[in-house]
Order: C-alpha cells, then sequence, then structure tokens
C-alpha cells in the first residue's frame, strides 16, 4: 500500500493506481475527456490536471497517467489547476464548439469567455476512437496519421479498413463526433448515418447494410414512423 | 500502376519480421520503389504482425517516407535553423517559381520532386541543396538554374572501378564545421581522418586514410566485413549520416565537408567501396572531378 495525501486527507491506495482512480475513489471530482474506464489511460485532453509537490517543485501533471507515489502531496483543485483546467476548456471549446459533451465541461467549469478563434473541427485527437477500436472491439481499424498539424484519425489510405466491423464504437465514444459521418461518400463511411436536418441515409441502397449508432438519429426517427 | 513486391517480403525476412525495425524496412522499401506503395505496407503488416494502422501511421508519421510516387530527380532544400538564416526559404522558392510546382510536389513530366527538409546535418554549409544524394553547399537564387540544368544533363556519378584519382582532401564535420583530421596519426603517410563508428555494442575510434582514393582504414575493433556501421563525429557526437543511400549496395552515405568547399560521402558498410565527391565549384559546371 502507498500513503499519499490528496487535498491534505492522508489516504491509501494500492500500488499502480492512478492519481485520477485515487481521487476519485475517496472522492474528490476530477473532470476527464479522453478518460474512460476500459480502455487505456492516454493522457491527450488535460483536463484532469493535478498539482503535486509542493513550492518551486510544484507542477501539473496529467492525474489519468501519473501513478501514486509514497509521500506525494496532490491537490486536484488549487487555484493554479482550476487556471489551468479553464484554459484547457477554452481551446477545446474553441476547437470543437459544436461538441454537446465540451459544452456541458465548459458550462459546469464557469467557462463563460472564448478568446480564441473558433475552429469547428470535427476531431480534438482525443484518441478515445483509436484506443476503442484496438482495445474494446479489438479490430485496429483506424489509427493516427501524419503528425503536427496535418495529424488525424482514419483507416489505411482513407478506404474501408478490412478490419472494420462498423460495429460504431468510434462514433458512440467520440466527443466531437457530428461531423465525422462521411455521407457523400459512403465508401469512406463508417457508420454511414448522421445528424442531418435532411439525413442522407434515407433510402439509399449504399447505406441499406450499415447500421447506425447515432443517438438521436434523424433518420432513424423518421424511417420508424 | 502495379508493381512487384516480391522483394519486399525478402526485406521483411532479412529483418526476422522484427517489430522494431518497421522504421528500417520501410527505408529499404522506399529505397527500392523510390516511395511507398499501398501494397508493400499490406506485407509489412501481414508479416510482421503490426495491424495496417499502425504500419500506416509510421509511414504517414515520418517526412522522408512517401506514399506518392516521387519524381526521378529528388531535390531536398534545406530549412533547418542555419540554411533558414543563410536565405534557405529564398531558395526553396526559387525552386518553386522555377519548376513550377510546390514544395512537396511532382513536376507532371515525373523529372523533379521538390521537398523541404528541416535539417540535413551538413549546417556548416548551409543554405544547402541536395540533389539525389549530391550536396549543392553555399546555394544563392541565382545557381538553382544550374543545378536545375545541371541535373537534367545528369548528375555524375563516381566510377568505382573506372576512378584512379588520388589526392589527399582535408575534411570537417558537416554539423560543426570542426576538423576531423588527425596530424597524430599517419595513414599512408598523410594525417589520417578520424571518426568515431559503432556498430553492435562496441563503440571506439576509426582512422580513414585522406587519401581520396585509398580505402586504407585502422580501427580500434575488428569491423567484420559487410557490417554496416554508425558513424559520429568525436566533436559533437553527431551522427555522420546522409539522406541518401549508397549508390552500390544502398547503405546510408557518410558526409563530410572537403576543405575548401565541397562534400565527400563514403559508404558505411565495411568493405563497399561506394563513394561520392561533390566539390564547390561557383560555376558549377563540373562539380566532379573538378580538382
Amino acid at each position: 500500500m502507498i500513503t499519499l495525501k490528496i487535498n491534505g486527507l492522508d489516504v491509501q491506495v494500492e500500488e499502480g493506481t492512478t492519481l485520477l482512480e485515487a481521487a476519485k475513489f475517496f472522492g474528490f471530482p476530477i473532470p476527464t475527456l479522453c478518460h474512460k474506464d476500459g480502455l487505456s489511460p492516454y493522457g491527450a485532453c488535460r483536463l484532469c490536471v493535478v498539482e503535486i509537490g509542493e513550492g518551486p517543485q510544484a507542477k501539473l501533471v496529467s492525474s489519468c497517467t501519473y501513478p501514486a507515489e509514497e509521500g506525494l502531496k496532490v491537490r486536484t483543485a488549487s487555484e493554479r489547476v482550476v487556471k489551468a483546467r479553464k484554459m484547457v476548456i477554452e481551446l477545446l471549446l474553441a476547437s470543437c464548439p459544436q461538441s454537446k459533451i465540451i459544452q456541458d465541461l465548459a458550462s459546469a467549469h464557469n467557462v463563460h469567455q472564448q478568446r480564441f478563434k473558433q475552429e469547428y473541427e470535427d476531431c480534438i485527437l482525443c484518441g478515445l476512437c483509436v484506443r476503442m477500436c484496438q482495445e474494446q472491439m479489438m479490430a485496429k481499424a483506424i489509427g493516427f496519421r501524419g503528425r503536427g498539424e496535418r495529424r488525424s484519425i482514419g483507416t489505411p489510405f482513407d478506404i474501408k479498413s478490412d478490419e472494420c466491423r462498423l460495429c460504431g464504437g468510434c462514433m458512440y465514444i467520440c466527443p466531437a463526433c457530428q461531423l465525422r459521418c462521411t455521407y457523400n461518400e459512403p465508401e469512406k463511411a463508417i457508420c454511414g448515418a448522421c445528424a442531418n436536418l435532411s439525413p442522407p441515409c434515407l433510402d439509399k441502397e449504399e447505406f441499406k447494410d450499415m447500421m447506425c449508432y447515432m443517438e438521436p438519429c434523424v433518420a432513424c426517427e423518421i424511417k420508424d414512423e | 500502376m502495379q508493381q512487384d513486391i516480391t522483394p519486399v517480403s525478402e526485406i521483411v525476412e532479412k529483418y526476422g519480421r522484427r517489430r522494431g525495425a518497421v522504421i528500417a524496412m520501410l527505408e529499404e522499401i522506399q529505397a527500392l520503389y523510390g516511395y511507398l506503395p499501398p501494397e508493400t505496407l499490406r506485407v509489412v503488416s501481414e508479416k510482421t504482425g503490426y495491424s495496417l494502422v499502425d504500419v500506416y501511421s509510421v509511414a504517414t508519421f515520418y517526412k522522408s517516407f512517401s506514399l506518392k510516387p516521387r519524381g526521378k530527380h529528388l531535390v531536398s532544400v534545406c530549412l533547418g535553423t542555419a540554411c533558414h538564416v543563410r536565405g534557405g526559404p529564398a531558395i526553396a522558392k526559387e525552386f518553386e517559381r522555377q519548376l513550377g510546382i510546390r514544395a512537396g510536389e511532382t513536376t507532371p513530366d515525373k523529372e523533379f520532386t521538390l521537398m523541404t527538409v528541416n535539417c540535413l546535418g551538413a549546417c556548416a554549409l548551409g543554405p544547402i541543396v541536395v540533389v539525389e544524394g549530391h550536396y549543392f553547399s553555399n546555394v544563392s537564387s541565382v545557381k538553382v538554374k544550374k543545378i536545375i540544368k545541371r541535373t537534367k544533363a545528369g548528375l555524375d556519378k563516381v566510377e568505382i572501378e573506372g576512378d584512379r584519382r588520388i589526392f589527399p582532401v582535408e575534411v570537417s564535420c558537416p554539423r560543426c564545421n570542426h576538423s576531423l583530421m588527425d596530424s597524430e596519426h599517419l595513414i599512408d603517410g598523410c594525417p589520417s581522418v578520424r571518426v568515431t563508428q559503432s556498430f553492435g555494442r562496441k563503440h571506439g575510434w576509426l582512422r580513414l586514410s585522406s587519401l581520396y582514393g585509398s580505402y586504407n582504414v585502422e580501427s580500434e575493433y575488428e569491423v567484420p566485413e559487410k557490417t554496416v556501421v554508425n558513424f559520429f563525429c568525436p566533436h559533437c557526437h553527431a551522427e555522420l549520416r546522409s539522406a541518401v543511400p549508397c549508390p552500390e549496395c544502398g547503405a546510408p552515405m557518410v558526409p563530410m565537408v572537403v576543405r575548401g568547399g565541397g562534400m565527400v560521402q563514403i559508404c558505411s558498410r565495411k568493405g563497399c567501396k561506394g563513394h561520392m565527391l561533390d566539390l564547390r565549384n561557383d560555376d558549377l559546371e563540373s562539380v566532379s572531378g573538378g580538382l
């Protein structure tokens, strides 16, 4: 067992526990975006930052990837942490303002301003779908491509992957997804449905065999009626 | 365009299907085809057990890999820090203008591919342009036209068998410009060229004859024939490794700056006599064999 201090409280956790798990277990809330139970920690979104150490040695680390250490002093909601977290949310909001999940995060953390140019990206590169595909669906159909500002997620060569079973796990888990639908290029599509006001998947042959994972999906509602 | 991909299997087998060797495999495949055809990535993925996604992400991550066919002549303009401050961007722009393509593109006649790279490890010679492994140093906008003209005419190849020239050269590290000459230790009666070599788990000095045309070497450890050795500068410890493979055997070339301007490259494989010599000549008319 490892003894550490979280927000001044002495706690004991098993070796190998991450700070995020420890804090959650003892009831200290830490917001997360790219972390999901059942998927490996990734540390991409930096929403889960906490402050460790003291004085000039204090630093911010992502709690989802940082293992608990003996005698570590962790602060999950210090002024510095909250400030950093708000900035992260503001940046996420700028890159993907249409995402409901990010909007909710912003609202929950009192982010009321938007100082950066809105980009309306359809991906925040959180890697959730890549891990979902690999670790839960055992498919490895999608992955990261390129690097730097040209980094993107998709299938190799942008064609339908042989490994893809159209399970829709990537769509299900995506926090920014609505725009990922490639309805006008069905050969590239992963699920082929989208929450469009005039659903393109309605009454079209190429979408017949595809399953829909959007919830709610306008097209499916129309079909059911 | 369908290509024969049987050699790819051999390349993968050669590295024992090791996952850690994917980059080396891709490098060799690229040296073979000039780019990475999609089918070859599939072969690599099948043989190594890596998923296609992972191989593809490696291939797209590194700038030196290309998934699109490249032109006959690959022009790399260095935009690293040293070349940048010496006017690299203007050179790149001039190439773009003269070839009528943007950086990263290939001319419609498939003759030239223009690339900008971030460092070629020859900062002392900047701004530098590498065409098919031939180094053009201290390039100015004026020289761009000549480089293109010369490339079209065909860059000199050193005929390994026919090249009987023998003359002493003085070389320095292309990265830090520190002299590599060791006057304490003579080989062939001339000061030797001292570098650090590394192969397997061995790491020690290597002294080369400074006579161009002589292949005499002395080393701390005996290097087995056909081993590819990594060369390092003994002063700045930068790896001496050129962007191009040896025209004879495909191993990486080792670049060294020749005093007075220019570049000599030797093959890093023990026993291979592949080498290239690009001496600086202001009119660029006879870069090779100018002495």
